[in-house]
């Protein structure tokens, strides 16, 4: 008989532990795998790291992968921190692109320091807006965040692709594109703390977010409602908070934050509007947000080092000539062995012995 | 001596630095009813945890029937015969008490509806005097009903020991009386008993023996009918403590009315009054008691007060103002404060997963400048609450569910008057507390009223509720039956208006 138990908490330096052990069984794991399939582990753990941290341009790529993941992940902490389960990152992403690429539309010749400042306010306010739309009707109408949020994901895809298609955004002799942006428009790009790696300026407003997000949650008063208003909406409403304020608030900040990621992807890396601007960052966000417990500065560290796995298992297929099924392969099996390490920082299996006298 | 069922020897059990147990020894013979008695975090849950097999001790020995066993879950228990009936019950409520009564149990056939199970059932109750209908769904049944549940759960399986925690709690005087009746059965038909507890009347009418534990260390055990009130409290506090409970006598000048409560009525969530038409008045350095089975409309007068129930009729004048319709915020500015204790301590007023600061700063964080939390003001005023009120926890950093009951309380009242409001409602603030902490939270209430504070004391106990109100209101289904001077009536008069009978003179003081 084996049965799972609820363990103890576990001291700081134990689950550190348990969390590097689950990496590195998770690498042997992956690594067992990929000799069965007739290749040499270390040659595709090794360019995993050559392919997502080796050459500038590698480090590029991975910090471009993190920026949506980690804003992403700063803006569902919000909404999760609350139990209101946001899982419309990837929605609120979209509608905030689009609200930024709707601005340059019509003002296409304001300078940048003008127009970049607007698009970013116009992401936030549409991702806001999305994020709103569940927010009330979970309190008029009790309804379900998790299916709404979800679901809204599924129309902003299908809008976006509806204009790449038939609006007047879509680029005339090219099969369902948006309008490039004009150079105005652009994000610049910047040293990320060297002059070899340049990325576009998101980096340094993921890393503002970060701070502003950790103080806010930490030292706020308003942090300090979304926390007591999660844990219990009976002491939240008995100890005198405006319920419907918070909550409303708080989502709002979470559908702005992940409609600026859109907005930054749209106008960083990919220079136009599209219905693949996500990459499903949007889900995986909900993952990484999940596995910091929901802590800005661990959600920095956590969305790195899945960025680093992602462009990693992207970047082997072109440098060992494996299928890049074998890479998602491996990221299942690492993902798998993160969350079973979670699962065993909180739980433990009982053995039991048949006995009787 | 050959009747002894279960001997436990130097039982110690430790979480972290703390020993919950510490040398312990206890016996129980064969058909007897045994009291483990002692204060909150003495140890008495942990022990009889242990012999449930929930834990496993770090060293000393169980023995039954003279064999030592060593039980590593819970199954191994009940398959030696021992069965607990926890404080809060574990039951599936959408199921009957037939198929809470059944589950989990291995012997059963793949079906559950078999006429002989019931039989089976039917004729466990008949032995022991319960009273339960086996079909009876769990959220139909009262809490004593659920109660009973539990036990016909651990006699189906075969328990020839039982252990019940804390089990008149949550039960009405009738309703005690039944259960004691039940418990002398089973000890007339060779069952032993052993009861968790802290109410000395409890422990002197039902039990044989008690044992004492003091500090995680059995203090020593002693033959009931040797014994008395007195002498248990001092064994069980460790020091001689008084058993009455003091009514203040604040100076006349301070009294005048603050709360006046006209026709309040107050509809529930399927539009039903909860409150009907409820009108009385509270003054200064008053404590009015309230009286009423649970579920008359107490809940409810203390949420409308505060601002959390819509009104829909009456009014509430607080200081010659009305409050009806201000936000809950608004209503904790005036000087009202409201603590509620519910069945789990935590469900409102407190989060349990933050620290003892946090919570204290729960109700004035909003009055402090600035939009960030003022934390090095919480703490100053936690260890200020701390120190007060002997609330003994770590530090004020420390998580709140981590704290022992009573000092969950602690926190949540001393908040409240470290408000400083002019009218305190309490509802049930001794809930599950033992003597010492009790005494403790009476003496503050009367230091408040002392200081010409108002309470509304929502209470369980009629004794308590008899000592310490000046007068004492009872509710019966959402209606006052009338409003009584705590000086010149008894439990009786109390209990017949419980119940919805009116007395023929009603003293209406005031």
């Amino acid at each position: 008989m084996i049965k799972i138990q609820k363990k103890q908490g576990l001291k700081s330096w134990q689950e550190g532990l348990l969390r590097v052990g689950s990496i590195i069984a998770a690498l042997v794991a992956s690594g067992i795998i990929i000799a069965l399939l007739g290749y040499n582990p270390f040659e595709v753990y090794g360019a995993m790291i050559k392919g997502s941290l080796g050459k500038p341009y590698n480090i590029e790529a991975t910090i471009e992968k993190c920026i949506p993941l980690l804003i992403m992940s700063l803006g569902l902490s919000i909404a999760f921190k609350m139990k209101f389960w946001n899982i419309g990152a990837e929605g609120q992403f979209y509608m905030g692109a689009f609200g930024a690429t709707i601005v340059w539309w019509y003002f296409p010749t304001l300078p940048s320091y003008v127009l970049i400042p607007l698009m970013m306010l116009a992401a936030i306010v549409c991702g806001g807006i999305v994020a709103l739309i569940p927010a009330l009707l979970k309190l008029k109408l009790g309804t379900n965040e998790t299916l709404v949020t979800l679901m809204l994901n599924y129309i902003a895809i299908g809008f976006i692709t509806y204009l790449a298609n038939y609006s007047p955004l879509h680029e005339p002799r090219t099969v369902s594109q948006i309008y490039r942006f004009t150079d105005n428009a652009m994000l610049p790009e910047i040293g990320v703390f060297s002059s070899q790696v340049k990325v576009h300026i998101g980096w340094i407003i993921a890393l503002v977010l970060v701070v502003l997000v950790f103080v806010m949650m930490r030292y706020s008063k308003f942090g300090f409602e979304i926390s007591v208003l999660g844990e219990n909406p009976d002491t939240a409403r008995y100890a005198g908070m405006n319920v419907a304020k918070t909550l409303i608030l708080a989502v709002v900040i979470s559908g702005g934050i992940c409609g600026l990621a859109g907005m930054l992807q749209a106008t960083g890396p990919e220079g136009r509007l599209t219905y693949t601007l996500s990459a499903g960052l949007g889900f995986t966000a909900v993952i990484t947000a999940w596995l910091a417990k929901l802590s800005a500065p661990v959600i920095l560290v956590a969305s790195f080092l899945f960025s680093v796995l992602l462009q990693g298992g992207s970047s082997i297929g072109t440098l060992t000539g494996i299928p890049s099924a074998v890479a998602e392969t491996i990221q299942g099996i690492i993902l798998f062995f993160v969350l079973a390490g979670d699962f065993f920082a909180n739980y433990k299996f009982v053995y039991k012995r048949k006995e009787k006298k | 001596m050959n009747d002894i069922c279960v001997k436990l020897e130097g039982i110690c059990k430790a979480f972290g630095s703390v020993k919950a147990n510490n040398n312990i020894n206890f016996d129980v013979r064969h058909g007897e009813i045994h009291a483990l008695l002692g204060e909150n975090g003495s140890g008495k849950s942990t022990l009889m945890n242990i012999l449930s097999g929930i834990y496993t001790p770090d060293s000393g020995s169980v023995e039954l029937y003279g064999k030592p066993v060593t039980f590593s879950s819970p199954q191994d228990s009940i398959d030696a015969g021992i069965g607990m009936v926890h404080q809060h019950f574990k039951l599936v409520d959408v199921l009957t008490a037939k198929e809470n009564i059944i589950g989990g149990n291995k012997s059963a056939s793949f079906f559950t509806g078999g006429k002989a199970m019931s039989a089976k059932i039917r004729q466990i109750e008949e032995r022991y005097g319960l009273k339960l209908d086996p079909d009876k769904k769990v959220y139909n049944m009262s809490v004593s009903e659920k109660q009973t549940c539990e036990i016909l759960k651990v006699l189906y399986r075969g328990a020839k020991i039982l252990i019940l925690d804390e089990p008149t709690a949550v039960l009405t005087p009738q309703e005690i009386t039944v259960l004691f009746d039940i418990l002398r059965k089973m000890k007339a038909e060779g069952c032993s008993v052993v009861i968790i507890t802290h109410k000395l009347g409890e422990v002197l009418e039902i039990s044989d023996r008690v044992t004492i534990l003091r500090k995680g260390e059995s203090i020593t055990t002693v033959n009931t009918a040797e014994t008395d009130a007195k002498e248990l409290t001092e064994l069980m506090v460790g020091h001689p403590i008084s058993l009455d409970i003091e009514r203040t006598h604040p100076d006349e000048s301070l009294r005048h009315p603050i709360l006046e409560i006209n026709e309040l009525t107050v509809l529930n969530s399927d539009h039903r009054p909860a409150l009907d038409k409820v009108s009385f008045t509270l003054s200064s350095g008053e404590i009015l008691g309230v009286a009423g089975i649970a579920g008359s409309g107490q809940k409810e007068l203390c949420e409308t007060i505060a601002g959390l129930d819509r009104v829909a009729g009456g009014s509430i004048i607080f200081k010659d103002s009305s409050i009806v319709g201000l936000t809950p915020r608004d209503i904790i500015k005036r000087g009202i404060t409201m603590s509620f204790i519910p069945e789990d301590r935590l469900g409102m007023g407190l989060v349990g997963s933050m620290s003892i600061i946090d919570n204290v700063l729960l109700k004035s964080y909003q009055n402090m400048p600035g939009a960030f939390m003022n934390r090095k003001e919480g703490r100053r005023i936690a260890d200020g609450i701390i120190e007060r009120f002997d609330i003994s926890t770590p530090s004020a950093n420390h998580t709140v569910k981590k704290l022992s009951g009573g000092n969950i309380q602690k926190v949540l009242l001393g908040r409240e008057i470290n408000l400083n409001p002019e009218l305190l409602i309490t509802a049930y603030p001794v809930r599950g507390l033992d003597i010492g902490a009790s005494y403790n939270i009476y003496d503050v209430l009367n230091e408040q009223k002392m200081k010409g504070v108002g309470i509304l004391f929502i209470g369980e106990d009629l004794d308590v509720l008899l000592g310490i109100s000046d007068r004492i209101m009872v509710l019966h289904e959402g209606k006052v039956m009338g409003i009584l001077d705590a000086k010149k009536t008894d439990k009786q008069q109390l209990g017949m208006l419980m119940l919805g009978h009116s007395l023929d003179e009603r003293t209406d003081s005031e």
